[in-house]
This record gives C-alpha cells, structure tokens and sequence, in this order.
C-alpha cells in the first residue's frame, strides 16, 4: 500500500468532506453524482458517459475484486473522480490483474475514500447534483471552491467531443462469458450492417450488436446522415454519451434525416433524447439523475416490469412528445420517459442502458428486437 | 392484477417448534403473512404446534389451530375450515413437507384446495435432487457430480466415480440432518446408513465434493407476471463445506465482479422459471470455483427460508409479506415499498452498508459431541450487525452473540498462544474458527498461509487480520489515554469499548469516558432498500462511526424494550413473543416504542413492529449510545431473557430509568444469601442448600443437607452444568469434570472454584410447578397460570412437559402454591412479570427458584388462558393496575399441554437422558378438553408417535421398579407384549406378568438394542441413575431415538403417554381452533 495522504471532497455549496486519498494525486473537478450500484465500479469509472462527473458509490466496500482490461467499457476512463466508503487495497478475483487504486492511477483519476458517502448522497438527494472537486489541496480549501464555482455547470454542456472518436472503426467482438459458462449461445455469424454513432459508447453495447450478428461501424459524433447512410447500414445506432444532450445540435440534426430516410434507428442513453430532440420533444435536467442498476422500468406495451442498469441526468418530456411518437417505457421511481417508438417507424430508443455491464440483463431482448427490425420488410 | 377474486379464506401452515435449522424466522414469515392476507380482507387460517410464536396469537388469524402439524390434523382442519387454497411456502421444510404429503394422501384434492405460490409439481423438482438436475441441466447449468442411492452398496459404487471426499445429502430432512462430508469408506459406510434411516424416503444423493470453493446464495421473488428480482446477494465467508446456517454470512456479495454476478442473477431467474415457482420468494445458492470462476447450482428452496428472513432484514425488503400479496394475485409493481412509500415493490434493493451474520453454536450443552462445522446445521441461532464496513459489522457480530467475547478474546486454555496449534485448529472448521484466525493473525499468521489453511477469500481475511492488529496497537497505545484518531479509527473497525478496556487494562467506564470527551460517539444511519436514493420514513437503523446522524428522535414519550438477542439452547422466541407484546401493549398506550434487538431471525426485529428499531448488539455500549441519542422516559429490561436483565444493574447504574420491578428485587431474587432472608420472613420453605468455593466446602455442605445433591455454578443460564450428585464420589467427579467451567484453578484434592458453587438438597419424587403472576404498583397480584411438569423434579424445567391446570395435584395444595406467589411477588416489590418454580413432596411445598422477570412459559399460559400476560405486563409497568385492565385469575376448563424438543439427532453420539441442564431447543402446546386428549396432542406434535400396540420395552431402576410394575400392568391391559432388562423381568414376572427377558448391551447379543434395531420394539421406558449405570444404557436410549420409538426416561412421564394410548387407543383426537376455547 502507498502512503495514505490526506484528501477532501469539496462541494459547490461549502460541504467539505475529509478522507484519504488513492489512484492518481490530483486534483479533478466535476458534477458530482452517485451510483447505487452494489457491483460494477469499474464499469462505471470507464462508461463514457461519466465524462465531467464525479461518482460517489454508494455500496461502501468498492475495489474489492480489482480490475481487469476484460472488464473495461472504453478504452479511457474520462469520469472525473471516484468517491467510496472504503477502497480494497486488495483485489480479490482470479480476473483481477490489478488493484483498483493502481488501475485509477493508471489512468490519471483521484479517488478518496473514508469518506461518510451515505451524507454526501443525502445531500445530492435533497440539493440536487452539484459541481465539486475531490483535491488534495486540503489546506487550501477557499481556493479549491473558487474553482469549482468557476467551472461550467453540466446544463447546456456538450461533453461529446470530448469522448467521441476521431475516424471510424470497425467491431466484431462478442460479449464475455465465463469460460464454464453453459448457458452462453454461440455468436451467430455477421449477417448485418450497423452504424454506430459515438457520443462515448460503452463496449458493451458494440459486444451486444455484435451478439445479434451485426458488423459495427463506429463513427464519431459530427458524421452526417448522408455520410452513414453512405455507408450502406441495414440500420443506424445512436449511442450513450455524457452532458446535456440538447447541446448535440449536430446529432440531433443526423438523427432528424436518418428517421427521415426510414433506415432502422435504435438510440440508448443520449441516444434517447438526441432522437426524442430530433422529432420535436423537449429535455429537462432531473435533479440528481439516474445512476444505478436497479430501477424498475415498464414496458407499457407488455405491461412487465425489467430491472435496469441506469446512468442519465437529463430526461425527455413525456408531455412534450409530438404526434407519432409514443412511449413506450416508464421508469416506476419517479414515472419519467424510458423509452420511446415512432409509429410506424423501424425506430425506438430507451433511456436506460439495455447493454447493463454493470446491471442486470433484463433488457437485452431490445438487441434482439433492432436486429429484427434490420430484415428487409 | 389486483388479488384474486375467488380467494376467500387461506390456510397457512406454520413451522412447528423451534428446532435447529428451523426457528423463530418462520414466526417472521408467517406473522407477516397472516398480516399481509387479513389486510386483504381473506379469512385467514392457521395450524401450527408452537404456542411461543407471535403468528399462534389469538388476534392474528381468524381461526388459529395450535394442533400438530400432521396430514391428519390437517384433514380435520380442512374439513372443518373448507379455505379456498393453502399458502405452504412460508412455513419452512416442514409446512412444504405436510403440504406434500396432504397432496400424497389425496387430502388437497379431497378438499378441493389449491396450493398457492408452488405447485407440487415445482415443489418436487426443487426438493429431489435428480429431478433437479435434471431441470438444470436443461437450462445449461451444472450440479455437483452426484447420485441418489438407496443403500450402502450403491453408495460405494458412486464414491469409486466420485471419489473422496464425499458429500452425503439424505432426502426431504431438515437443515441437512443426517447428512456430511466422508471421508473414507469407513465413515462412508456408517454416515450412509445414519443419513438413509433419517430421510423419510430412505434415500440420500451422493455427491461431490467442491470443498472450498465460495458460497453464494440469491434471494428471488416472483410474481404471476414473470416479474423476477433478486432481493439481496449473501456471501459465505466460510467456503463449501460448512453448511450456510453455520457459515459467517456476509451481504451483499463481496467478491464478486459485475460480470460474475449478473451470471449468478442470470441463472437464479433461469432456475426460478424452469423450477416454476410461480410466487414469492426463494432462495438459490451457488458455488464458484475461486481459481477460474466455474459456477455450480447447490440447490433452491421453493420457499421462504432462514436466508430470506435475513435477506428480509438486511435490505428493509420484506420477504414473506410480498410473497403472501403475490400469492393471491399481486404482481410486484402493484406492492408499495413500505419504507419509501412512494416506490413500488417492483425493484432490486442496494445497500449502502455490510451485514454480518454469525452463527451461535451450543455445543457446552453437548460435550460429547465433537465442535466441528460440515453440511448438517448444528447453530441453534444467529446474531446480524450491520455496519458501513465489513470490518464495523463483523467487530458487532461478535460482541452480539452473548458468548462473553468483545473481540479476538478467545480462552488461551488448550490452545495458548501456540501459533502451530491455532493452525491445526483453523484448518478444521469450528464453531471458534474466526477467534482463532485473529489470535493467529496476532501470533504472526500471514494472510497466505490462512488463506491456504481455510480456504477463506483473501479480502475476507484481510479485514480479520486489521482487525486483529488493530487490537495489538490498543495494547502499546493504551485505551483511555488514546489519541481521539486511535480511537476513532479503532471504533470505525468494530472495536467494543470494553475490547478496548481489556486490551490497554483499562475500565470500559473509562474508555467510553475518554471516548465521548473526544466527540467519538456513534451516529444513526437508516436501513431504506435504496441506498439514500429516497427518502426513508421507516425508522429501522444501525449504528457507525460517521459525521451524520439521521435517527431524528422524536420528543414524545418513549419506551426502549430491550430484546433477547441471539437465540440459544435457553433463550428462544418465548423472549421475542413478550417483547413483541411490550411494543403492543406500548402502541395500545399511545406510547412510542423502541425496539434493540440483534437477531434477524425475530418478529421484534421488524421494521413493522415497533415505531422505531434499532438493530443493535445488546451490549451496555451500545444500549447506552442508543440511549443517549433517543433518551427514552423508560426501558424495558424484562422480557427479553437473561440477556438483557444483565445489563439491567449497570443501566440503572448510568441512571437509565428501569420500568417495573427495580434492578433491586431482582438482585434479592437471584442472590442466595439474600433471597434466603425473604423466604425467612415469609416464612416459607426452600430446599436447603450451601455455597461452596471449594471441594472442602462443598463436603461440608453435603455433610449438613445430606444426598441427593444438586449442584451448580451461580449466575448460569438454562441449567448448564446443573448435575444431580448422589455420593461423596459423585461430588469428587463434578469436581473434576467442570472445572473449566467453573473457573477453577488446581485440580484434585484441593480444588477451588472462581465462580461460587450453590448446592441444593434435591427433592427425590418431588412434583414441580410452574407459576407465572403478573403484579402491579398497588400491590395487586394476578396468578396467570399454575403449571404441573409431567417429569418429576431435577429435570430442567425448560426440558419438562407441563401440563395446565395441573392434573395430579389436590387444590389445596394449588391454592397453597398461588398464596406462596402472590406473597413473594408483594414482598420482593414486583411490578410486571415474576415466574416460582415450586416442588412439591410429601405435601410440603418448597420454593426452588423466583425470576421476576417474563419466564419461557409466558407465552404457553397466554394461550392456555386466553390472556395476553406480557401484554398485560407491559401495560401495568408504564403505570396502569390489573384492576384498570380488569384482568382477574380463572383457570380454564380445558387442558393445555407443553412438550419440548430436543436437537439430539444432531448431535451423534449425546445421550438423551433428561437432567437439570436444558438442552430443548424448542416446544410444542397440545390443547383439548381432558389431559390424555392434550397429552397425546403434544406428543404427536412434538413427533412421537405413540404406539397403541405392539411390544413394550421396560428398563427401569432398582427405585422406580415398583412403579414400573403399575404401569407394566397397565400395558398389559392396553395389549402390549412385555419385553424388559433381565432384572426388571425378573421383578416383573414375580408380579405374574408375561415378561420376555432381554440382554443389555453389556450382557451380549443379541441385545435390547438388536430387538430396536430389528423393529421388534415399539415403546420404551428407561429410567437409571448414577454415571456408571447411565453411560451403560445410553445405547439403548440413542437406538430408540434413531429408530424413531417412542421413549420414556421418567416414569411420570410414562404414566401420561399411557393416559394418552389409553384414549387414543380407541378414537381420532379432535381439532378446534384456540378461539373458541374461551
């Protein structure tokens, strides 16, 4: 173990938390939210979508399994910080190949733990997210404020540039299963043609097409309509991403000609909102978002319920849906919009991440649901 | 869906007695369901045999059958009641094995009744374990390699594929009874056929073995919908090979990644739909393969279990409640989360904290047996704690067994501070185990070489080790005198204050003192299901070392009943059922309740029951921290057994307001010395009896009362090692053999004791009696009941059946007995409850014990008399008179009897000879109209099953041979062949009885234990004394109890079974529900 040196999580409203510092000794700033995941973290610290936030989990004994390349959702971490209970200076998995706090270092990102996580998310939870910075700068306190009042809010921020990728690629890899593993189904051969739209897409979700047999072409985020439908796709995906998602103007614009052109579209994530946003509906900020893996969602079409592995903090107004798009997923927390189809249209996205990893697995069927959409009908 | 329409009435099947793999966590489901389905508007049925359980209360179902649990008493109820469906799956192993073999009898289908939440269909799957794997083999997943066999030889066969060692898993028992792990052909041999005489379809899986791989276990419900969640992941500290009720249990899951996980979700669904439990929850439990992750499926309960209470408990999800909604037809997103109130049930709790649980053993009861852990439960209770860390919930674990540990304080004793010794020790798994680590870690253990020696996951023994170490760096850096960091970093781990004192030879007064003058003091934190996500209104919380506290006490005037702690061979859910009350009878005053208590097992430990509960060790720490945040106008210190009426000195003592009966009268109650001066100016009679700190005192002592003794330790709970000494030689040899025990330092002649040793003359043929009265603040005293125990004094009173009202005695003596009583309990100032045990011999009536406090029996007399007495109790301590309540004695006119149970088929190798050290686990009431009738109930209930033919065997003692020679007599009449001991034929034959002469075991064969074994024998009574004669005959006593004959071992007991043979000889025992004998 490294020598312990003290750190603080500072909140923009004064809230000063005391703790200990691992991973990278630096200072990060950020919207600060937290994740009520129990399993997952890293997941978490590497999911795009994370880019410009903090995360406090608040399951308390986190790191205790390590980390692994297997289990990593982009190839860079862009969360701004990680915030827990307790860190295992351990890791405990025959996956793990190292331990978290060495992996965070790795990848240039402050953790603090001994920290009361239950309080600071009682104040997320009452006051909404907020800006903050994890600092080693504990003496410094007034300064590291200024900071964080001085940095943007999450409200009208494009964060996709920052987590797109430059040039396309391609990806043809399936999804992990353990090598014992007696219920994984052999991945079907490549018989689709998909477009990804990389607003930070988690890996995941690129294993998943592939596991209903699509090739993937990632694109960046700016790729215009004409360029993917160039590209000869039997269907586009629009990804996960972080910030606000009426600030992806350039997105919003693709995904309005894309539906125009009646190519299958699937959205996850900021993929929900960007084509909510593209057929007339309006956004707002939730209050302290959905980060976690255990909300109830409601397929309103079958009436079942799925546990879901959520990461958003802005949502689409369900009172704002134009004619023609339906909802057709509600989250039963608080009745927000989860999911949405346009009628008579090979389109429909969800807000939440289908893709789980971390999360359960309820919704996976939704792959299985765009890739019979990508049949000629 | 909304509930079903066509539902109107259900019947819920209890658990019976509380027995080791069974307890109080079926009172917690079905309490809940009976709640949960009257709510509803169902009429609500319920049989079960256990007069202790909060769910047998009168108000709780609409008719309540405290009648066996038997097909044919279930016929009988069904005939009488006609419900629409049973609801079988919250009444443990045993409410889905009656409910099964109704189904066999062709009694549900007789009765047109549907069985709610699993099929027999699934039900059958997910018991036999070959239809199991067959089912899981369908839907990809693996078992363990294994073979059901039906005999030695077949099981040989399996073990050459196999190989050693072995896992043996007889079919339909209970907690794994009968089962193991062999090691070689040898034990394979015995433990196959053990394990084939205790299933009730002779037949057991052989398995293999996955020996320390990790343990995991998912909790699911389910609703009609096919809406599946897991409730709470639950981890196994100790690997494969201990079964789950002995294991350490962690939640949630700790060393597993999210892919691992959702693998175990994923199949737990996939089980949940192939297995087709269409409602409610079950459990799965898991294997992995630490080296390369393989996961393996060990087995599924289609019910609710022990794990789900404590998954219940450890997430605010309440179980057995939503399984009951979804029975009559809720899908989960119609169920209202209780504790956000504005989330549906449709949902997967997180949490934001550990729980441990940690199992409590009672093998000081069994010295013969060997204190090694393996697949069949041997724990007879647990403790949870909940803290923000593993290490802060395993350091209060600990504390709140009850064991005298606050930390890695084990007993040197055998194994010293010999580091190669603690080694050796913690390769085997024991009850001990995780002290011993600590200790070693201490001595210098590396966390490598415990890895390799236990099998124990590396994070897990991590946190032991800093916790362990933690306690080397209180010894340097001193206790009261540290720094305000050491002592909060020492608290955050799970240091106990008195850990602390012992550690740096402070007083834990003093470290608590420095402690709070530093502000290192405890907060509150919430159990919500959500990890804060939503604000909680149910105020369940635990206790950490953080910044925020979030108990929000209230101003109003409260009351803090303190609860019983871990359940123990003495300390069970009687305690739990009058704490219960408290909360009630504090309700019903307007009054505000506060619940601690530490066993997630309880109905007291529902959030639903008190308006406030604190999960917490009941240590004077942690009472008094409660204390300090709630500051409450009262406590309640009565009725939650030994374990709280501890703490009651001390309490008074910080100048905590005690409710009731003074910490005072109590103390006169159980000092010797002084209770000696209240019998003297009562002017009653008590056995005479000495204090002895020596071998030489205690001679003397015998010298001036004369033989028989009965000898004991002072301050002991449940009798433990309470003997019976007949000579000078029998006084020597208590000496020698609980030594240990008793504090003592030199063997020998000259050995002394550190604890005082109390010796009473015992009353030879004496009749005890129970009483439990109930006084009030004007000095009113209301006799609640007056019990006659069925086995002479000398055996434990918690170890007799009791009968009430008593049925051989003359009233004046009863009205002698009630007079005795009511004077004690003016004289000693008792405001509340207060239990004398009485003897009576030769017409006099001594008193042998008084506790003023709520006795074992309380709940048994509530429902023998039909009057709530702990409720009574609790109102008349807040300050209200038995006059106000209108609460007046009246002895019913039926007859209410009380059986226990014993754990001995656990236990190989324990004789089960009765005697002063209590070792039931549990009891069961038979109720009718006459003594036989309720005898006989309480017997069939308790699962014995009278013979009303066939051959009876007599071994009796030279003293009991007149006796046996009535009931011989007696037998003859009724039928029965006569088969005895050479020396009680002989006895018997002079008397002109047909008796056939049998060897004893030492007289060679063939034996009496032969004529057992071969099925030759149907009714024994054995009686003996003296050690040399009863180690000879605890063969005979092992065999009837593994042949499952019905055995006597007092002749009063044996005289009520043929009262009862004699009716049950000639007609059906009768059902009728407890409401309408008023």
């Amino acid at each position: 173990m490294s020598t312990r040196y003290p750190v603080a999580l500072v909140l923009e409203n004064g809230r000063i938390f005391r703790g200990l510092g691992f991973g990278a000794r630096v200072e990060s700033i950020g919207e600060v939210v937290f994740n009520t995941s129990i399993t997952g973290y890293q997941e978490i610290v590497s999911e795009p979508s994370y880019a410009g936030q903090i995360v406090v989990m608040t399951a308390t004994q986190i790191g205790n399994v390590g980390a692994t390349p297997e289990d990593l959702e982009a190839a860079k971490a862009v969360c701004a910080g990680l915030v827990v209970r307790q860190a295992s200076p351990i890791a405990s998995n025959w996956r793990a190949t190292q331990t978290l706090g060495a992996w965070l270092e790795s990848v240039g990102l402050p953790g603090i733990e001994e920290i009361d996580t239950r309080a600071v998310t009682r104040v997320l939870r009452d006051q909404g997210a907020m800006r903050g910075a994890i600092t080693p700068h504990v003496a410094e306190i007034d300064a590291v404020l200024e900071r964080i009042r001085a940095w943007p809010v999450m409200d009208g921020l494009d964060l996709v540039p920052r987590v797109t990728c430059t040039t396309p690629y391609t990806w043809d890899q399936p999804t992990w299963h353990a090598p014992d593993d007696g219920r994984a189904v052999a991945t079907p051969p490549v018989t689709k043609h998909v477009v990804a739209y990389d607003f930070g897409i988690k890996e995941n979700i690129l294993r998943q097409l592939r596991d209903v047999g699509c090739r993937v072409t990632v694109v960046p985020a700016t790729t215009t309509a004409a360029e993917a439908l160039a590209m000869k796709p039997d269907g586009v995906f629009l990804s996960n991403g972080p910030g606000d998602p009426a600030a992806v103007t350039y997105a919003i614009a693709a995904t309005r000609e894309l539906v125009a052109s009646g190519i299958p579209v699937f959205g996850i994530c900021l993929g929900h909102p960007v084509l909510g946003l593209a057929r007339g509906a309006k956004t707002f900020k939730l209050p302290f978002g959905h980060h976690g893996a255990n909300h109830p969602v409601k397929d309103l079409t079958t009436g079942k319920v799925e546990i879901t592995s959520q990461n958003h903090g802005f949502a689409v107004d369900p009172a704002s849906l134009p004619a023609g798009v339906s909802l057709t997923h509600i989250n039963l927390y608080d009745q927000t919009a989860e999911g949405l189809a346009l009628d008579g249209r090979p389109v429909f996205s969800v807000q939440y991440h289908p893709e789980a990893s971390p999360g359960p697995h309820d919704s996976s069927y939704l792959f299985a649901r765009f890739r019979a959409l990508l049949e000629p009908r | 869906m909304p509930r079903r329409p066509d539902l109107r009435s259900v019947l819920i099947i209890g658990s019976g007695p509380i027995v080791i793999g069974q307890a109080c966590e079926f009172d917690y489901s079905g309490t809940q369901a009976c709640k949960a389905l009257r709510e509803e508007g169902l009429r609500v049925i319920l049989i079960n045999s256990n007069p202790a359980t909060i769910m047998t209360d009168p108000e709780l179902a609409d008719a309540t059958y405290v009648e066996p649990l038997t097909v044919e008493m279930l016929d009988k109820v069904l005939a009488i009641e006609k419900p629409s469906a049973i609801l079988p799956t919250l009444g443990g192993q045993t409410g889905l094995n009656l409910a099964m073999a109704a189904h066999k009898a062709g009694i549900l289908e007789k009765h047109g009744v549907e069985l709610l939440g699993a099929s027999v269909h699934s039900i059958e799957m997910a018991e036999d374990r070959d239809l199991f794997k067959q089912a899981m083999a369908r839907i990809g997943l693996t078992c363990p390699a294994s073979k059901m066999v039906t005999s030695v030889a077949e099981a040989r066969a399996v073990v050459e594929e196999i190989g050693y060692p072995a896992i043996l898993r007889p079919s339909f028992t209970l907690g794994g009874t009968g089962g193991g792990i062999a090691y070689n052909a040898k034990e394979l041999d015995r433990m196959v056929q053990f394990g084939l005489d205790q299933s009730p379809v002779h037949s057991m899986l052989i398995e293999q073995s996955v020996l320390g791989w990790k343990e995991y276990e998912l909790e699911v419900v389910r609703d009609a919908k096919d809406n599946c969640v897991i409730v709470c992941s639950i981890e196994n500290l100790d690997p494969m090979g201990v079964h789950t009720g002995d294991s350490i249990t962690v939640a949630p899951a700790m060393t597993l990644t999210d892919k691992e996980y959702q693998r175990l979700r994923d199949a737990s669904l996939a089980i949940m739909r192939e297995i087709g439990v269409t409602t409610g929850g079950s459990n799965v439990q898991f294997a992995i393969d630490p080296t390369d992750g393989s996961m393996i499926v060990i087995e599924m309960n289609p019910r609710v279990s022990r794990s789900s209470a404590l998954a219940s408990k450890a997430t605010g999800f309440p179980i057995a409640k939503i399984t009951a909604k979804l029975a009559i037809g809720y899908t989960l997103d119609e169920l209202k989360n209780d504790i956000t109130e504005v989330t549906p049930a449709s949902f997967e709790p997180t949490i934001d904290y550990v729980v441990v649980k940690y199992p409590r053993f009672a093998f000081e009861k069994f010295p013969t047996a060997k204190a090694v852990l393996g697949t069949q439960m041997k724990s007879v209770g647990e403790a949870m704690a909940i803290g923000r860390t593993f290490s802060e919930a395993l350091g209060k674990a600990i504390r709140s067994l009850e064991t005298g540990r606050a930390g890695f304080d084990l007993p040197m004793g055998a194994l010293g501070d010999d580091l190669g010794a603690l080694e050796r020790a913690v390769a085997v798994p024991g009850p001990e185990r995780l002290l011993q680590l600590g200790r070693a870690f201490q001595l210098g253990l590396t966390l490598d070489r415990a890895h390799e020696l236990t099998r124990i996951d590396p994070w897990f023994l991590l946190h032991i080790h800093g916790l362990a170490m933690a306690e080397l760096e209180v010894k340097t850096a001193g206790g009261a005198s540290a720094s305000r960091d050491d002592l909060r970093r020492w608290k955050r781990l799970g240091m106990s204050d008195r850990r602390i004192a012992a550690l740096s030879g402070a007083d834990e007064d003093a470290v608590r003192a420095a402690r709070k003058a530093h502000g290192v003091v405890p907060v509150y934190k919430r159990v919500d299901t959500c990890g804060a996500e939503f604000a909680a209104h149910t105020p369940y919380m635990y206790s950490t070392y953080e910044d925020e506290c979030e108990s929000e006490p209230t101003s109003a005037r409260k009351v803090m009943i303190l609860g019983g702690g871990p359940n123990r061979i003495g300390q069970g859910i009687e305690f739990d059922y009058c704490c219960v009350h408290a909360s009630m009878a504090l309700a019903e005053l307007g009054i505000e309740s506060i619940m601690v208590n530490c066993n997630p097992e309880t109905v007291s430990t529902d959030y639903d029951t008190s308006d406030r509960l604190y999960f917490e060790p009941l240590t004077l720490e942690d009472v008094l921290a409660i204390c300090d945040v709630e500051k409450p106008w009262g406590v309640i210190v009565q009725f939650g057994g030994q374990t709280p009426l501890k703490l009651a000195v001390p309490l008074a003592r910080a100048g905590i307001p005690l409710l009731g009966t003074p910490a005072d009268a109590i103390d006169r109650a159980e000092d010797r010395e002084r209770f000696g001066a209240v019998m003297a100016k009562l002017g009653l009679h008590a056995p005479r009896w000495g204090i002895a700190r020596s071998l030489d005192e205690a001679r003397a002592v015998a010298h001036q009362i004369g033989f028989p003794l009965m000898v004991r330790p002072s301050y002991v709970l449940g009798g433990r090692a309470m003997e019976q000494v007949y000579d000078a030689r029998g006084l020597e040899s208590y000496f020698e053999r609980q030594l240990g025990l008793l504090g003592g330092q030199t063997r020998g002649e000259g050995a002394t004791v550190g604890f005082p040793l109390l010796i009473d003359q015992f009353l030879a043929d004496a009749v005890e009696l129970d009483v439990d009265v109930v006084a009030d603040k004007t000095g009113a005293v209301v006799v609640g009941g007056v019990m006659e125990h069925i086995e002479e004094a000398g055996i434990h009173s918690g170890d007799s059946a009791c009968s009430l009202p008593p049925y051989s005695l003359p009233r004046d003596i009863l009205e002698e007995v009630k007079r005795q009583a009511r004077m004690m309990a003016v004289e000693l100032g008792v405001i509340g409850l207060m239990n004398v045990q009485f003897a009576v011999a030769g017409g006099q009536v001594y008193v042998l014990e008084v506790n003023p406090r709520a006795s074992r029996t309380i709940p048994f007399v509530s429902k023998a008399i039909g009057v709530p007495l702990a409720k009574v109790a609790a109102k008349v301590m807040c300050g209200a008179t038995l006059a106000e309540l209108g609460i007046k004695e009246h002895t019913p006119r039926h007859v209410s009897v009380k059986e226990v149970v014993f754990p001995f088929m656990k236990f190989d190798q324990v004789d089960t000879l009765l005697g002063p050290e209590m070792r039931s686990t549990g009891e069961v009431m038979g109720i009718d109209t006459d003594f036989a009738r309720a005898f006989a109930k309480s017997q069939l209930a308790a699962g014995v099953r009278l013979p009303v033919t066939g051959t009876a065997f007599l071994s009796v003692r030279d003293g009991d041979k007149v006796g046996a020679a009535e009931i011989a007599q007696r037998l003859h009449a009724l039928g029965f062949d006569l088969v005895a001991t050479h020396g009680t034929a002989a006895y018997l034959r002079k008397l002109g009885l047909d008796v056939r002469g049998l060897n004893k075991v030492l007289e060679g064969r063939p034996h009496c234990v032969d004529a057992m074994d071969s099925g030759e024998v149907h009714f024994v009574i054995n009686t003996t004394e003296g050690a040399q004669a009863i180690q000879d005959s605890q063969s005979l006593r092992r065999a009837a109890l593994t042949n499952g004959i019905a055995y006597f071992t007092t002749l009063r007991g044996a005289r009520a079974a043929l009262e009862a043979i004699a009716v049950t000889k000639y007609e059906d025992l009768q059902v009728q529900a407890l409401q309408r004998y008023q």
